[in-house]
């Protein structure tokens, strides 16, 4: 009876002690946030780091775009490009070269101003073959820029950069490229401080630790103030930013909120404004009773499969074309995906800045059993089995379930489901280890070349065996030399009709987006880029 | 018993290099390497970054410099996250779970051995039952679920504590303390109640109770003493355990602690991070094998005796 009691006792205590742990602190952090003008945002993962020119993922670029300012930057609502650090641009006739005039109040965060010499410095060193930089392929089309990345030309005088005064710079082109002034936003292209990063080591040393909270040196209009790996990363609104009258928000916290289960509840428990994903099965349930904080719309992105065109039998496009025609995407888009993917017919996803993909085929099991019998395999007879790489994920496991049900069902084929972590799945992928292999590619900027120019021959990212002179001529020099965008709209639709003839990737959704946002948050609405300007955001106060 | 002490302490020493060694080895085996990634990266790019961490160089060369900069007490710089060091990662996150390990044993030392105790004294009646079924129960709830559900009923049902972080606001240790030292608090209610069974039979508790003492000086100050050594000889295996196996709930409660570090590691083929929180963490292992060793051997006079001999 009196060890009862004491049980009793302790279990009071204990009840009171958790009462008085969470006692007074009412206001969740959110509601916080909406007061005191600080975003808590849910980003996915850590941040490599905060280098512009060695980090490669997304949410290193979130956080990068508020730091960094490029030359231009984008308009959120409309994605057309908008002054950054460069108040105004000529480009010539010919499309090859591009005069910018900086602006002359842009300002470091240290109070340096920013010049024409600190691009050319940041370019420099980004292309610079001893950085490795794995982005470096975007500075491409300029002049030179490829020799010089790639060691077999010494000298940066002659790549295509160009100070012409303190405040102009100039690029010089070879073939014009109408993304270009999307590519200067993007952050492989931010310039750096040049005296920062030489004060804490080599230019070209990867292992500096130049980009580190208290030595950083920025542009954009947030200053990096804390950084605890694998806690949060904050940044605050920086005075010295030229627009800074016209950024609203006080501070941004980004969170490495790798596991979206846990991001969902963060969000549920009012300590994130924004998340990076809604976990798929909370998806209907968010739909239902919440729809005004649920955002889901279409994103530059698609999941398909690619098949190894180099093995029998998939070396035979009818069989190929048999595949694809076999499979009810928007079934499964409906029920597989819960409505989020939707079905799709081309690698470039529809409404990428104008260009409409063409459709070469669509559902059609008749047709499908027609191609594979021409191709030897009456009724699905005799066709030897195949196996079907994924990387391990629910979500893809149970697409491929889907899928392998309908080979069977209408082609009479039998595939193999095979999943293989990550880092081995590349493996595979890059030793052309694989059958069939699914693979999802999102796009760099809005324009169809940054899909298309994956299949050309022996391109890196190709890794289906896939080759056809006529794309190639297309990809590499007709389309590039086409001034007019609907000429080369048409010469795109062209060469991807030849992909989607020959087949050597299966096309399966685009991709959407999908994520929780507070209705306090204004001013990141959706595009199809997901892409957000950080001095259009702003959250209102509570009542 | 510094005989005994050196002697282990020399048998260590060949455990952690071969575990140096099959990491290593092993890690470099695995399909898929650190620059991998979903876009292809040229191959004078690719030839940079080897160059720049040394993989160019052949294997044994790579592994007796990796040996060279061990002994020195640098693990290397990170792969996956360039200008930080393994080092620096682990000291950083090694505070984090160590507090929580720390929170989770005491917990469980507390609960665990309360509830052993407790069972022990009425065997096969009631109060024996239903301690040990919960026990039961939470050896077997993986941390994956027990985590979410405390979250769900304290966090968002009464939402009387903190979901998420540590250290940001008040009370948010105490779910992911709980959530990681129930496991360990089942297994220490099911050991003590076995030791404490064990201790109430014999002779000089027997005595004990003869001379007249009362029922609670016999258990607290000589039942106790015996019947929890099976706990202390657990607690250095378990704290090891509560190190490295944080990473559930480090990710549950969004912790920046050591176990995502090891876990991520993984994933990114992160060699050196791979190795060094390895070879970091089997160290705390051997030690904390080592240190319970010792104290069981100071309070089992059987035990000290035989090493003198």
């Amino acid at each position: 009876m009196i060890k009862t009691t004491g049980f009793l006792r302790l279990s009071l205590l204990l009840s009171l002690l958790i009462t008085a742990c969470s006692g007074g602190d009412t206001e969740t952090r959110v509601v916080a946030g909406n007061r005191e003008g600080v975003l808590h945002f849910g980003n996915y993962g850590e941040p490599q780091g905060l280098d512009p020119h060695i980090v490669t993922g997304v949410p290193e670029h979130y956080i990068l775009t508020s730091l960094f300012e490029g030359l231009v930057t984008k308009n959120p609502y409309t994605l057309d490009i908008e002054p950054g650090v460069a108040e105004s641009w000529e480009i010539s006739e010919d499309g090859l070269t591009y005069t910018f005039h900086l602006r002359d109040d842009a300002k470091w965060s240290n109070g340096d101003p920013v010049t024409a010499e600190d691009f050319r410095w940041s370019f420099q060193r980004a292309t610079s073959p001893l950085l490795g930089s794995e982005y470096s392929y975007m500075y491409y089309p300029i002049v030179n820029a490829e020799a010089y990345n790639s060691g077999n030309l010494a000298d940066f005088d002659q790549v295509g950069v160009k100070v012409l005064d303190e405040l102009t710079l100039q690029l010089q082109l070879h073939s014009p490229t109408p993304y270009l002034l999307q590519l200067l936003d993007h952050y492989s292209l931010f310039p750096v401080h040049r005296a920062t990063v030489e004060a804490f080591g080599d230019a070209t040393d990867r292992l500096s630790n130049w980009a580190r909270e208290g030595n950083i040196v920025t542009n954009g209009s947030f200053v990096l103030t804390e950084w605890q790996i694998n806690s949060h990363v904050r940044v605050e609104k920086n005075p010295l930013y030229w627009d800074a009258d016209k950024v609203k928000l006080n501070a941004i916290v980004f969170y490495p909120t790798e596991n979206q289960i846990t991001e969902e509840r963060m969000f549920r428990d009012g300590q994130l404004h924004w998340t990076r994903e809604i976990p798929l099965e909370k998806i209907p349930a968010y739909q239902q009773d919440q729809p005004e904080v649920t955002r889901i719309a279409p994103y530059l992105g698609s999941y398909f499969y690619m098949m190894n065109t180099t093995r029998p039998p998939l070396d035979d496009a009818r069989i190929r074309r048999a595949l694809a025609m076999a499979v009810d995407r928007d079934l499964i888009a409906e029920t597989v995906t819960q409505g989020v993917y939707r079905g799709s017919t081309s690698l470039v996803p529809p409404g990428t800045k104008g260009y409409e993909p063409p459709k070469t085929f669509s559902f059609d099991p008749e047709g499908a059993r027609h191609l594979l019998a021409e191709a030897g395999y009456p009724d699905g007879e005799g066709f030897p089995a195949f196996d079907l790489l994924y990387n391990t994920h629910e979500d893809h496991r149970k697409i491929a379930v889907a899928i392998q049900q309908m080979w069977m069902q209408n082609l009479n084929i039998t595939v193999n489901l095979v999943n293989q972590e990550w880092k081995v799945y590349l493996d595979s992928q890059n030793n052309m280890n694989y059958q069939v292999a699914r693979r999802g590619w999102i796009g760099d900027y809005v324009d169809p070349y940054t899909f298309l120019g994956m299949y050309i021959t022996d391109g890196g990212n190709n890794k289906t065996g896939f080759s056809n002179a006529r794309y190639d001529e297309i990809i590499l020099s007709q389309a590039p030399s086409e001034l007019d965008q609907e000429k080369r709209y048409k010469l795109y639709r062209e060469a991807e009709t030849i992909l989607l003839e020959e087949m050597p990737i299966l096309p399966i959704f685009t991709y959407q987006y999908k994520h929780l946002a507070s209705t306090n948050l204004k001013g990141m609405p959706d595009n199809i880029m997901d892409y957000y300007n950080w001095k259009y955001a702003y959250l209102e106060p509570d009542e | 018993m510094w005989r005994f002490i050196g002697f282990r302490v020399l048998q260590a020493i060949p455990v952690i290099l071969s575990v140096i060694t099959v990491t290593f080895f092993l890690v470099r085996a695995a399909p898929g390497g650190p620059f991998d990634t979903e876009k292809a990266v040229s191959e004078q790019v690719r030839a940079v970054l080897e160059a720049r961490y040394q993989l160019d160089l052949p294997l044994h060369e790579q592994y007796l410099s990796y040996l060279g900069d061990l002994f020195k007490g640098d693990m290397g710089p990170s792969f996956y996250y360039p200008g930080r060091s393994v080092n620096d990662l682990i000291f950083q996150g090694l505070p984090i779970t160590a507090e929580l390990g720390f929170y989770a044993l005491v917990f469980a030392l507390f609960i665990g051995s309360l509830a052993g105790v407790f069972a022990a004294l009425k065997p096969n009646s009631a109060q024996d039952y239903v301690p040990m079924s919960i026990a039961m129960v939470g050896i077997c709830m993986p941390s994956f679920l027990l985590g979410p559900l405390l979250v769900l009923v304290f966090g968002i049902w009464l939402d009387v504590m903190p979901i998420s972080g540590w250290g940001n606001s008040p009370g948010d240790k105490v779910l992911p303390s709980i959530t990681l030292g129930a496991m360990y608090a089942a297994y220490i209610a099911r050991l003590s109640r076995s030791g404490m069974l064990e201790v109430m039979n014999q002779d000089y508790l027997r005595t004990a109770r003869a001379k007249g003492l009362p029922e609670h000086v016999v258990v607290l100050k000589h039942a106790l003493r015996g019947g929890l050594l099976p706990v202390i000889s657990y607690l250095g295996p378990a704290f090891a355990a509560l190190l490295s196996g944080s990473f559930v709930v480090e990710t549950v409660f969004q912790i920046p602690g050591l176990g995502r570090f090891y876990i991520q590691a993984a994933f990114n083929r992160d060699y050196t991070m791979i190795l060094g929180t390895t070879v970091f963490l089997s160290t705390l292992i051997v030690v904390f094998n080592l240190l319970s060793d010792i104290v069981a051997a100071w309070l089992n006079p059987r035990l000290r005796y035989q090493f003198r001999n």
